[in-house]
């Protein structure tokens, strides 16, 4: 049965909400400028409620089952951390308010960079940024502005591994900078052949994800980090992998300059159906300067009781604002209880149980499904979704008759050098008993290839919807709907 | 160890699936120099620990619950009804990734098919994208759409100084990798005259604020038709609250109108997270950033939704992509759905109304207070700019002794401008507090 639009469900004259009376003399309306007419529905609050209640229901979520999705680290989202955002003190305080009125803020905001910069080994921490995407444009800029300022202007190309997130790319463009294209070997690491070869004074940095999005991590990475610092580039960590690394080890350690970190995936802020994320970035000192701000700051003891102890300061050579007002606070919150909780000890048996169902899913998978990198693995591996013996089966029929089991199909063609991927990334907050669960139909689902593959053609069979027409999405276009009236109107 | 159900059981079984002895065993491949390294961090706190220790910094701040509020500057508080967050909360929507694969997820596509139907709706626009990180992010990707828009011919960008200083701000720092000059918003009160006068031929587009920072509203057909004439774009940042009022910016033959999304049903949260507003015409569709939710059917021929245009984005295009965006604001797009959907056409009408009354009955009673001025001009809507008799910083400390959060230093920004306050006022704000503002206005001009 399908839901109506909340358009359908409008009633002339129907109200949702109760309000005041105005309790000041009403003032003239100003001339000209009042719209006529206000096209909104017009529902009971009850309307609202039901409607909205049986559009979830439509939706797979973490909190209704497992959710495999490689690099985007579905863990569980804690109730407590939703609890704490929700806290009146935060909730209800207006970012321009003086600082003396927010010092809880401000104390959080800063323990919360200090935190992000003794996990990674940075020696600053901008919380600034607003998902990962975002802290990755702020983290090129940043190396811009570091070469420019140095007088090195030549500097304008960007190496990104061919298994990069697309957003490494994307945001290569969006600072400016040209993107040249790394291979990866035959293990899944980059070709350090070929990233000799590219390596010149016109490199202002490589962005790196370690682990890779194969899951792997980088077994040369001390060879590729020398390399670049040598030729004067900086390295740049895509941080949507933290999660295998946590008291592991840290990027900076490894001689990362730049990483951003991904609070909505590594520290547990729910995803949203999409967002708000949460991309603060974290720097090696001498690009400490260049950072967006506003950022936290301790503030010297003078003597006086009264004096507030944090202030947000500007960094001296800062790229700039990249967004409105302070960052994603209300995740920055969740973050802070998040890792509060867990403590040092916490953060590392965070990691171990996320490689260790990582790899335990690839080793009672990997005789079913071809791994193509087939060697111990971080948080994620990457299988493929095909079978010589099954000719017209595709990663995606395995994705969709995954859902007829109640699992979320893993990330499906990505990344893109692998031939029909399937991205398993279980994360470190599923029991052994889903695991195996998964397993089981996996290799159900495998067998139904070979001998039955029509039911994975068709599939997915038990979920409300049936397999949805893109093509015509994209063919006819209907991208908002009007109300009733104005449908009628023409 | 919180949230990681494995036993030892489990973990020895699980090792030896693996054939490997240990968990440290499974970090071979990371130099052994740095393997393991001793963080200083604090050690693990039970639930009710943590949960002592943040209420604790909550309530170290000074909140609007508690103080009367009158500050605005882009981020507004406003009621809120209770069925919003019940809605947010609902494990179904906020625990959900991105709706990749819509057999799954027609919750969270249709929650945000109907959000962009809203907006769409509200602004007069013909499209929207399923949202930006914030107004000011909004605003850059504008910038983008219509530079590509113009295929590079064009590179100037006129910036209404009217504009949020931080959306202009995050504009500079988006386009400082770009050969765009970015003029117009030298001083503080050039109207858009000014914008005119400076257009030519080398002008992309032309940005206005509507209402404006200092909470101007103007018809803008005048200044549309110019930038048209001028082969230009002309984009419009709202306040989306506005607009329950207000004229939609598609009257004034807007290209594209992005906006903050905040005072549609989504708390002040020190910042946010908040809500970009996006929406342009049919035709600028394909040079649109971010997610797209579409109408189809599914294979059962029922009708369903599914991300649409995704070769426009980074995960396709790659380093071609129209912007970066990949994670956007879902979950607040789904709050200002259902607060538009509760408000309905009545509910926003009032509680723009509500504004416009609360602010124009406080600014003819500060008029009379001595020291005091409206500094404003022509029509406001729900803030304007008070003149003050000495630094704002000082009447704010005056102010925050009678439990009241004062307006914005509008001098920070505007050097111009010094000694002038931004206020703001919402349906949140009675009489009474009103009535106190003025009165501690007046105090605080005597000492």
């Amino acid at each position: 049965m399908i839901e109506p639009l909340i358009y359908d469900l409008s009633s002339p004259g129907r109200l949702g909400v109760s309000l005041p009376e105005t309790d000041v003399p009403p003032h003239a309306l100003p001339e000209g400028l009042v719209r006529e007419d206000l096209p909104l529905p017009e529902v009971a609050e009850l309307d609202v409620v039901r409607h909205f209640v049986r559009l979830s229901q439509l939706n797979h979520a973490i909190d209704t089952g497992f959710y495999p999705l490689g690099s985007c680290t579905m863990k569980y989202n804690p109730k407590v951390n939703e609890d704490a955002a929700r806290l009146t003190g935060f909730a209800f305080t207006h970012p321009l308010q003086e600082g003396s009125t927010v010092q809880g803020n401000l104390a959080l905001m800063y323990s919360l960079q200090e935190w992000l910069k003794e996990i990674a080994g940075f020696a600053a921490v901008s919380l600034q940024p607003a998902a990962g995407a975002h802290g990755e444009v702020t983290g090129i800029l940043i190396i811009r502005a570091y070469h420019r300022h140095r007088g090195d202007a030549k500097r304008t190309k960007i190496l990104i591994p061919d298994s990069a997130h697309g957003t490494n790319p994307a945001s290569t463009s969006m600072a400016g900078l040209q993107v040249v294209e790394l291979p990866s070997d035959a293990r899944g690491n980059i070709d350090l052949e070929a990233l000799r070869r590219a390596c010149d004074d016109t490199v202002a940095a490589l962005m790196l994800t370690n682990p890779n999005t194969l899951g792997l991590f980088e077994e040369h990475v001390r060879e590729v980090v020398d390399q670049i610092h040598a030729c004067g580039g900086l390295v740049y960590g895509d941080g949507a992998n933290m999660n295998a690394l946590l008291g592991v080890v840290r990027p900076g350690d490894l001689g990362f300059d730049v990483l951003h970190f991904n609070l909505h995936k590594t520290f547990s802020t729910p995803h949203g159906g999409g967002g708000p994320g949460s991309g603060p970035v974290g720097v090696a000192a001498p690009l400490a300067d260049f950072l967006p701000g506003p950022v936290v700051e301790a503030v010297e003891e003078n003597g006086s009781e009264e004096a507030p102890l944090y202030r947000l300061v500007m960094p001296a050579q800062s790229i700039g604002r990249v967004k409105a007002f302070l960052g994603h606070f209300g995740m920055h919150v969740r973050a802070y209880t998040y890792m509060r909780m867990q403590g040092k000890s916490g953060l590392r048996a965070i990691s171990d149980h996320a490689v260790l169902n990582a790899n335990y899913l690839r080793a009672r998978l990997r005789d079913t499904y071809h791994v193509p990198f087939d060697r111990i693995c971080m948080h994620e591996f990457v299988a493929e979704g095909r079978w010589e013996q099954a000719p017209g089966v595709r990663a995606l029929d395995v994705a969709k008759r995954l859902m007829d089991f109640g699992f979320h199909p893993p990330t499906n063609y990505f990344p893109l050098i692998v031939h029909e991927a399937l991205m398993i990334e279980p994360t470190e907050t599923e029991s052994k008993e889903t695991l195996d669960a998964f397993v089981q139909a996996m290799k159900t689902i495998a067998q139904e290839a070979r001998d039955d593959p029509e039911i994975l053609h068709n599939a997915p069979h038990t979920t409300p919807f049936g397999r949805l027409d893109e093509v015509r999405a994209a063919k006819e276009l209907v991208l908002c709907c009007r109300p009733v009236e104005m449908e009628k109107a023409g | 160890m919180a949230y990681i159900p494995h036993t030892e059981r489990d973990r020895q079984a699980m090792l030896a699936a693996v054939g490997v002895g240990s968990l440290d065993e499974l970090y071979q491949a990371v130099p052994r120099d740095v393997r393991f390294p001793d963080l200083d961090l604090p050690e693990p706190l039970s639930e009710m620990e943590v949960m002592a220790e943040v209420q604790a910094l909550a309530e170290a701040n000074v909140d609007t619950r508690h103080y009367a509020c009158f500050l605005g500057a882009g981020a507004y508080n406003h009621f809120i009804p209770s069925v919003v967050d019940h809605i947010l909360r609902r494990n179904e929507f906020y625990t959900a990734y991105t709706p990749y694969q819509p057999e799954v997820s027609q919750g969270t596509l249709q929650s945000i098919f109907e959000y962009q139907s809203l907006i769409c709706n509200l602004t007069g626009m013909d499209v929207s994208n399923a949202s930006h990180y914030d107004g000011a992010t909004a605003l850059a990707e504008a910038v983008t759409l219509a530079l590509a828009h113009h295929r590079g011919k064009r590179s100037t960008l006129l910036l209404s100084p009217a504009i949020h200083p931080h959306y202009r701000q995050v504009v500079r720092t988006y386009m400082q990798g770009m050969q765009v000059k970015i003029h117009g918003d030298e001083s503080c009160c050039t109207g858009p005259d000014d914008l005119i006068r400076r257009l030519d031929d080398q002008t992309a587009m032309v940005a206005v604020q509507y209402p404006d920072f200092f909470g101007h509203v103007a018809d803008f057909r005048a200044l549309a038709a110019a930038v048209h004439a001028a082969g230009a774009l002309l984009c419009v940042v709202v306040n989306p609250l506005a607009l329950g009022l207000l004229k939609p910016p598609s009257a004034f033959d807007a290209d594209v109108v992005v906006g903050e999304g905040q005072p549609l049903g989504i708390p002040l949260s020190f910042g946010g997270p908040y809500l970009g507003l996006f929406t342009t015409k049919n035709e600028y569709v394909r040079k649109m950033a971010g997610r797209l939710v579409g109408q189809t059917v599914d294979s059962r021929g029922q009708r369903g939704f599914v991300l649409t245009l995704t070769p426009r984005e980074q995960h396709i295009r790659r380093e071609k992509a129209t912007s970066n965006i990949c994670t956007n604001q879902g979950l607040m797009a789904l709050a200002s759905a259902v607060y538009l959907s509760v408000m309905g056409k009545q509910g926003l009408r009032k509680v723009a109304e509500l504004c416009y009354h609360k602010a124009h009955y406080a600014a003819e009673a500060i008029r009379r207070v001595p020291g005091y001025g409206v500094w404003n001009e022509g029509e406001f809507f729900h803030e304007f700019v008070a003149k003050c008799p000495k630094p704002v910083a000082e009447i704010n400390e005056i102010l925050l002794e009678h439990e009241i959060i004062g307006g914005y230093d509008v001098g920070t920004d505007y050097p111009e401008l010094k000694d002038h306050m931004l206020l703001a006022f919402t349906e949140m704000n009675s009489k009474e507090e009103i009535d106190d503002l003025v009165s501690a206005l007046e105090e605080a001009s005597h000492d």
